[in-house]
């Protein structure tokens, strides 16, 4: 049996839901899955310039497991410009730093804890909530 | 299911404390029997630690929802890792009624 696989932390999921080419000759239906945490390892050492080793603790794994992410992010992203294809993200295996979520009727924010199975608001029961996208 | 209220009073007409972990005082809530309780909280005045100390005495308690107006990271970590719901509430002229009969619905 293979080793479990370690949830990465994620800080904050990627602001939005995926790029897709324009102008493109021939448009094809076909995209490129692109992980939160992939997204992170490009964030942590393309953005925020910090090195491997460092990058690797904020997202609580190895040096080699965060290098093999961040390959596989570049390799994704050169695959999706050359061949003309979207990307889209997708959970992955990413652990959210902060699940907040906020009710649109009653504007309390909260947080679901995994042991609660309803997906509603904690003060008024209602379905119209989203999650945060940043920190509070 | 027990929920903390942070309160300025032991009353429940005492208007609700937006801070956590130097509230004055903790209603606990028992949504079975309808029954609020109050406790004072003893580490109002601390120097430090006060949220960690706060969250530690939910913890003890078994309390399953915390209704406040606003976390710090310590006991943000620590009521994340017992499970423990945290509710932001942002109105600060909420009475603890008020927000016992908004649970109720």
């Amino acid at each position: 049996m293979p080793r479990r696989r370690r949830l990465r932390k994620v800080i904050a999921p990627p602001g939005f839901k995926g790029y897709k080419p324009y102008g493109a000759n021939h448009s094809k239906n076909e995209f490129i899955e692109l992980l939160y945490e992939e997204y992170e390892a490009i964030k942590l050492s393309d953005y925020d310039f910090m090195n491997h080793e460092t990058a690797a603790k904020v997202m609580g794994i190895s040096r080699p497991t965060f290098a093999r992410i961040y390959e596989s992010a570049r390799r994704k992203i050169a695959k999706a410009m050359v061949e003309v294809k979207e990307i889209r993200t997708v959970y992955g295996n990413a652990l959210l730093d902060k699940n907040w979520y906020e009710c649109h009727v009653c504007n309390a924010r909260f947080t679901i804890p995994k042991t609660q199975n309803k997906h509603c608001c904690a003060m008024c029961s209602s379905i119209n909530i989203n999650l945060l996208k940043n920190d509070i | 299911m027990k929920t903390i209220i942070t309160s300025s009073g032991n009353i429940t007409t005492a208007v609700f404390d937006k801070r956590f972990g130097r509230a004055a005082w903790f209603c606990i809530y028992d949504e079975q029997t309808g029954e609020a309780e109050f406790i004072e909280n003893v580490n109002l005045n601390a120097s430090n630690g006060a949220g960690t100390k706060a969250a530690e005495k939910a913890i003890e308690l078994n309390v399953k929802k915390i209704i406040s107006g606003d976390f710090g990271p310590k006991a943000k970590e620590l009521l994340d890792k017992f499970e423990i719901q945290m509710v932001i509430l942002q109105d600060d002229n909420l009475t603890i009624e008020n927000i016992i009969k908004k649970l109720k619905n």
